[in-house]
């Protein structure tokens, strides 16, 4: 197998041939921004995140499916690109309802973790709030289609690697959703044999286990009496 | 001597206000949450508008920094909103609710305020189901709640929910000695 | 079949066709205008008269003036008539016999005709689609057959290089260059692609061509089948073009029924079979990669490119994928030579392009140009200009197209050209404006259609053409400041330059066109922003000259 050297942000870097430049990065130690990209299922290009900039082509290439060539000059962070990917994210935030605060993910979500590679501390494109329900239906999981930014891994995970194909996204544009079965609740769909790759190959809270979530958790109503009794009283008994 | 205390010496105090608008008063909780640090911050800034540290009930003129929580949802916010942007200098929108709108904004999902209100009053109500209408003592909804920077410019974002202490204070602190925070990284910008 | 029996068939249709034939468009347009009705009528007409014997009334394809259908010609001596009734039709008849009619009678001396040069519609409006023997008649399938017995396939390819014929999907990308790409290419099986998904708003070039002459679209499949080693060729049809698909049906099964496709045409080796597909109403598949996965049944997705279909196209294997009018054009090319073809239009775009020309314009239908010919020319004298007033802008390309102001109508057409003034060529939509046109208007009618019609694949497109739409929206509501234009403007670039496939990457255009041309119209509907009032007041006791230097940081 003949190997390739190519330059990413001028550093060196040789990789066998018909890698990615998104592999070669990593192997540079360069952190390309990736969101619908999943090591393991093939790539899209969906999401234009880990676009870059290449010697000799005035068109942005996503790294995630783009071979590296001989001498290739790869430009993975130039003001353009970071205003770019800012953008993009800013426009995932502004499509979905992304409520940080109360999400299941919250401090283990890639879309949070990309806003603050990108340096997003707010978006300037209007929120959209599209009403877009929630899927409790199976017994083990849920999906809240509200935080879904539709890069599709759940549908190549749940395809290539399981075998089931419970998911395809259904519409198109603004209506575009991740669909379980042939559109029909996810707890019916005979087709999904419940092994959760799909929960754990999502990057945002979309698809979760049952049971994490803000709204499921259960009050405790005797927590505030015994606060009371143990500043008071000094007492910690429940 | 600290470049703080220097600061003081050589410089007038800042006017420094902060304001609640449709929000659960979080972020300002963990504004009192920076204990001391307040009272080093006192040295520096007159407090002249406040929910937690000033008794004043109407926005005063000149403020050069403001500390804005919440979305706004309805008329009083607007108002006072396009008030406290009149009168600042630098506004600062500040936590979740103020940069995205957050958890009151979870309302718009269902449409215009009068669904909302239907959805609350009417047809959730256990019993004297009416829908509140109070003018001039209870101000009306708008039609959707909005993040701070869609109704007026805002200078500095500070998203978090709340933002942490340290996060207000490495926003506040550069400021007293006219340097802009950098808002960058996990410590300043994460969400939620 | 062999030559001399092609000849054959072609002899006897002629001899069987009658000295005079009445031509009735049967196609979509005049169809809507009840041209049916009219075609009866004319056939009990020439019962009634008796004129069997040397009169025949025959439904045939478009003629190109289809605002002012149904049109009625008479073969040969040319008389046009239009906006035909039913109730026109025998004396129209009558006519042949000296007598007179109420009909409106075309002027087929006017510009809109005169001007035209007809390669693509060469038999468009004269010949019935539905028998094959007609297009036989008038030389059809020779080309073919030339090819096949005097021709190797890289001669093929040579000759369509030569003739410099580029994509007519809108790209340009130069016809011969791709198909010996394709010939090119290692692999047993490899695939020929008719792209009839036309989906621009008011365009209809393809439809035309596949409902008035499919045999021609045919042929230079199996031309192009035959020049890159492929056996199987797909023809995909948006359903909303139930006239074409049927017509292309049945062209289909009347040339394998005479060895004209399938296998050993001609009693040669060459074997090539047609298919068709019909697409289920998505603009999107108008893109190759999304087109070819509609065939092989997935969504109707575009993907990165490369690999290019020619590459890796449909199930993997080498794919030549062209638009219905690119192929339409291959007999003429391969029957009267690359030089001829070369000969018509410009130095770098050849031969002819068929508009749909519309909007604000007199004489509204489909033309047929040599490339070079300037907007002007067409606009002015061809369509007539604009019925009142003068003409504003002319809108080329579709959604991924642009609007040229009337100050640049010197333009030649042409790819280059079109593209140097912010527009392009398209699939051929030419949509007219006059002055009453509000632009902001009509980049946000675009990018409705944009919204619309975005798979959502890909976040740019998905998500940035409904930001954008909203923003014209904002800015048509006088709700808009200067800082919203220039966020407009910049989420305009970032949209082209980021999303995924041509949809995307065009769907800005009609904004930063209309944008460059007329930002009068964008500006004088802003308004003033909320600005922070700077305190005008020295502070009384307090205040702080640090924060004025941090806002000028």
């Amino acid at each position: 197998m003949s190997v390739k050297t190519l330059t990413i942000d001028g550093k060196d870097v040789a990789i066998e041939e018909g890698a990615t430049i998104l592999q070669a990065a990593k192997e540079a130690g360069v952190a390309i921004p990736t969101l619908c990209h999943l090591e393991g299922v093939s790539d899209v290009g969906a999401c234009r995140l880990c676009l870059v900039e290449i010697a000799g082509t005035s068109k942005l290439l996503p790294a995630c499916v783009t071979e590296v060539a001989e001498g290739m000059q790869v430009q993975t962070n130039t003001p353009k690109l970071q205003e770019y990917r800012r953008m993009t994210v800013e426009l995932l935030f502004s499509e979905g309802n992304h409520f940080c605060s109360v999400c299941v993910a919250n401090g283990n979500c890639e879309l949070q973790d990309v806003a603050i590679q990108v340096g997003m501390d707010h978006t300037r494109f209007p929120y959209r709030f599209p009403n877009r329900g929630v899927d409790m239906s199976h017994p083990s999981f849920g999906i809240d289609h509200n935080r879904c930014i539709l890069c599709t891994r759940c549908v190549r995970v749940c395809d290539e690697i399981e075998g089931a194909h419970v998911w395809d996204v259904a519409q198109r544009g603004a209506g575009c959703y991740i669909v379980s079965g042939l559109n029909q609740p996810w707890g019916t769909v005979d087709a999904c044999t419940s092994c959760g790759k799909c929960v754990d190959a999502c990057p945002t809270g979309a698809i979760f286990r049952k049971g994490e979530t803000t709204g499921e958790k259960e009050r405790d109503r005797a927590k505030l009496e015994f606060l009371v009794t143990a500043r008071e009283k000094h007492q910690w008994i429940r | 001597m600290d470049t703080l205390t220097q600061a003081t010496l050589t410089q007038p105090k800042i006017r420094f206000a902060t304001v609640w608008l449709a929000g659960c008063s979080g972020c300002h909780m963990s504004f009192l949450d920076l204990d001391e640090w307040l009272i080093e911050l006192a040295q520096h800034v007159d407090v002249v508008y406040s929910p937690v540290g000033c008794d004043l009930k109407e926005y005063p003129k000149n403020v050069d920094v403001c500390l804005v929580e919440g979305g706004v949802a309805n008329e009083d916010n607007l108002e006072l909103l396009l008030q406290v942007r009149q009168r600042t200098k630098i506004l600062i929108s500040f936590g979740d609710c103020a940069v995205t709108a957050n958890i009151p904004a979870m309302r718009n999902l269902m449409g215009g305020a009068d669904l909302v209100l239907k959805r609350g009053y009417l047809e959730l109500a256990d019993d004297t189901r009416k829908l509140p209408h109070a003018p001039g003592i209870v101000p009306e909804l708008l039609d959707r709640v909005m993040p701070v920077h869609e109704v007026v410019p805002v200078d500095i974002f500070m998203p978090g929910c709340p933002p942490s202490a340290d996060r207000i204070k490495a926003t506040i602190e550069p400021l007293l000695t006219g340097h802009k925070p950098v808002m960058e990284g996990r410590s300043m910008i994460k969400f939620g | 079949m062999d030559w001399n029996e092609l000849l054959e068939i072609a002899e006897h249709e002629r001899s069987q066709q009658k000295p005079i034939r009445l031509h009735c468009c049967t196609s979509t347009g005049c169809r809507a205008a009840n041209s049916i009705a009219v075609l009866n009528g004319l056939r009990d007409a020439v019962d009634e008269a008796k004129l069997g014997d040397r009169v025949e009334v025959v439904g045939v394809g478009c003629m190109g003036f289809c605002s002012r259908g149904p049109l009625v010609q008479i073969d040969p001596n040319d008389d046009l008539y239009e906006e035909v009734k039913p109730d026109e039709a025998a004396s129209i008849v009558s006519t042949l016999t000296g007598g007179t009619t109420s009909a409106i009678k075309g002027d087929t001396q006017h510009p809109f005709f005169s001007r035209q040069m007809k390669v693509v519609r060469q038999h468009s409006g004269k010949l019935d689609p539905e028998r094959i023997e007609e297009y036989i008649a008038v030389g059809g399938y020779q080309a073919l057959h030339k090819v096949l017995y005097e021709m190797t396939p890289a001669q093929v390819v040579e000759e369509i290089s030569r003739s410099g014929l580029r994509g007519r999907g809108g790209g340009g990308y130069p016809t011969g260059l791709k198909w010996a790409t394709v010939a090119k290419m290692p692999g047993e099986q490899k695939y020929v692609i008719c792209n009839g998904d036309e989906g621009d708003p008011g365009a209809f070039m393809d439809r035309s061509v596949m409902e008035s002459d499919p045999h021609l679209v045919l042929e230079g499949m199996a031309i192009a089948g035959y020049a890159i080693g492929a056996n199987h060729g797909y023809i995909y049809v948006r359903a909303e073009y139930p006239l074409a698909i049927e017509r292309l049906q049945k062209a289909i099964q009347q040339a394998k029924k005479y060895g004209l496709l399938g296998s050993q045409i001609f009693d040669s080796p060459f074997d090539f079979k047609i298919d068709i597909r019909i697409g289920a109403g998505a603009f999107v598949c108008g893109e190759e990669t999304a087109l070819i996965q509609s065939i092989e049944g997935g969504r109707g997705n575009p993907r990165p490119r490369p690999p290019y279909p020619a590459q890796s196209g449909l199930w993997g294997c080498p794919t030549l994928i062209n638009n219905v009018e690119t192929y339409a054009n291959i007999a003429a090319i391969i029957n009267q030579g690359a030089d001829w073809y070369a000969s018509i239009g410009t130095e770098k775009s050849k031969g002819t392009k068929i508009f749909a020309l519309t909007g604000k314009i007199r004489n509204n239908g489909l033309i047929e140009v040599p490339m070079g010919i300037t907007l002007r020319e067409i606009v002015e004298e061809m369509g007539g200009g604009v019925p009142d007033g003068d003409v504003k802008a002319v809108q080329t390309g579709g959604p991924s197209g642009g609007c040229i102001p009337a100050s640049m109508l010197d333009t030649p057409v042409d790819y280059e050209s079109l593209m140097a003034v912010g527009s392009m060529m398209g699939s051929g939509g030419m949509v007219v404006m006059d002055q009453t046109t509000n632009m902001v208007e009509v980049a946000q009618f675009y990018m409705e259609f944009c919204r619309g019609e975005t798979c959502g694949k890909c976040i740019p497109c998905r998500t940035g053409t409904v930001q954008l739409y909203s923003m014209l929206t904002k800015i048509l509501n006088g709700k808009a400041t200067k800082a919203d234009l220039d966020a407009m403007e910049a989420l305009c670039y970032m949209v082209k330059d980021t999303s995924l496939c041509g949809l995307g990457m065009s769907a800005p255009n009609p904004v930063l066109s209309t944008l460059k041309y007329f930002p009068e119209e964008y500006r004088e509907r802003l308004q003033e922003a909320i600005a922070p009032t700077p305190p005008v007041e020295p502070t009384e006791q307090h205040g702080t000259a640090t924060a004025p230097e941090l806002l000028a940081q």
